[in-house]
């Protein structure tokens, strides 16, 4: 699927800007796009590495397994192949509170040591597993309680109710989470995205 | 009301990470965990995990960037928006549903823009903004949370996040009409 998005991206863009005659505009847009992708990485290693040094903390004081057994029962629903005491779960947990408080940045922090606990269980290390799968349905519908970046730039564009938005907002994301959790677990068990299958 | 919502947002993301620091590191030194040595002791993996993601956020960055600045989803846009302006959705909001998965900054873009254009109190406004919030960028997390363990098959999450963002999409126009509308 991947691969058929990325062709798809590319040669779509590239062909259209030979129509539109863009060409050196795509040149330009891919350059400072590779070069925006390393700057948002490096920017990365400086909030990873605090979030990996405070997690490593919350795990040896018992925190993160108290958040875990806190939520076993619909964290065990969610990722049957998760073992419940298993540490991802802890992580995942993490994850998803940070998201629910709009902490950005932190989120995506503990959401990536959520990946790397999730792939000490991966026996295909190349492959996503289901519970990956999973907690990227999740992660791509986040829910935030208070869009606080929204609010703001609604704020500063003149709104008189900055915060009309948060009902609506708070429906269509969980709209979201749901459709996109109940796919994944559908396609889940289709012969085409099984997970033992080589390419 | 909506200003000490808006008040009370604030202080909640400004205490959230103090507050959380403190916890951790409190509670860890109750327990007797040599907190010091721990954080070290994690942090350090924090290099090889964000320099990992490089070659994958490359890929995507790049071939997302390409694809706009050629002006397709102009072409894409002008396609759709007879087919859905009868089923309630405004020729004004499909930039934003299009470019919502691909890039959190241009959604961003395009939000502000149309704020200032239509007004942030207007239909169209109240849309744009609910649509921003109804989901993430897509491409941009798979491509950052594979990359970070370097997993190339991706198997059902791509189309398991793309049916997300288009119920969330449409669901914040139809409730958006129902609310402001």
């Amino acid at each position: 699927m991947m691969n058929w998005i990325w062709l798809g991206l590319l040669a779509v863009g590239i062909v259209t800007a030979a129509f539109t005659g863009r060409m050196e505009e795509i040149t330009k847009a891919a350059f400072d796009a590779a070069k925006t992708a390393v700057e948002l990485c490096i920017g990365l290693i400086g909030i990873m590495a605090l979030w990996l040094g405070l997690m490593k903390i919350a795990e040896a004081g018992g925190l993160v397994q108290a958040l875990a057994r806190l939520m076993r029962p619909v964290m065990r629903r969610l990722f049957p192949d998760v073992p419940a005491d298993h540490p991802a779960m802890g992580s995942m947990l993490s994850n998803i509170a940070a998201n629910l408080l709009g902490l950005g940045n932190s989120a995506t922090a503990l959401g990536l040591k959520a990946m790397q606990d999730l792939q000490s269980l991966n026996p295909k290390k190349e492959t996503a597993t289901n519970a990956m799968v999973i907690f990227m349905a999740i992660n791509t519908t986040a829910i935030t309680i208070i869009p606080a970046t929204v609010i703001g730039l609604r704020a500063a564009a003149g709104s008189a109710q900055p915060t009309s938005i948060i009902g609506t907002t708070l429906i269509s994301c969980t709209t979201a989470m749901i459709v996109a959790v109940t796919t994944a677990k559908l396609l889940g068990r289709m012969r085409r995205f099984r997970e033992v299958r080589d390419e | 009301m909506s200003d000490s919502l808006s008040q009370i947002a604030k202080e909640i993301s400004s205490w959230a990470i103090p507050v959380i620091i403190l916890a951790i590191v409190a509670i860890g030194a109750l327990r007797r965990v040599k907190v010091y040595e721990s954080f070290v002791d994690g942090a350090k993996e924090g290099f090889t995990v964000a320099v990992k993601i490089i070659p994958y956020l490359v890929a995507i960055l790049v071939a997302i960037a390409v694809f706009r600045a050629s002006g397709a989803m102009e072409w894409m846009i002008a396609a759709l928006a007879p087919a859905l302006e009868p089923l309630g959705v405004p020729p004004e909001v499909l930039p934003m549903a299009l470019i919502r998965p691909l890039s959190g900054s241009g959604a961003l873009g395009v939000m502000s823009e149309g704020l200032k254009t239509y007004g942030p109190d207007s239909l169209i406004g109240n849309m744009l903004s609910t649509m921003m919030g109804s989901t993430e960028t897509t491409f941009y997390v798979l491509a950052v949370y594979f990359g970070s363990v370097a997993i190339r098959r991706t198997r059902h999450a791509l189309p398991a996040a793309l049916m997300g963002d288009l119920a969330g999409l449409t669901m914040a126009i139809f409730i958006c009409n129902v609310v402001f509308g």
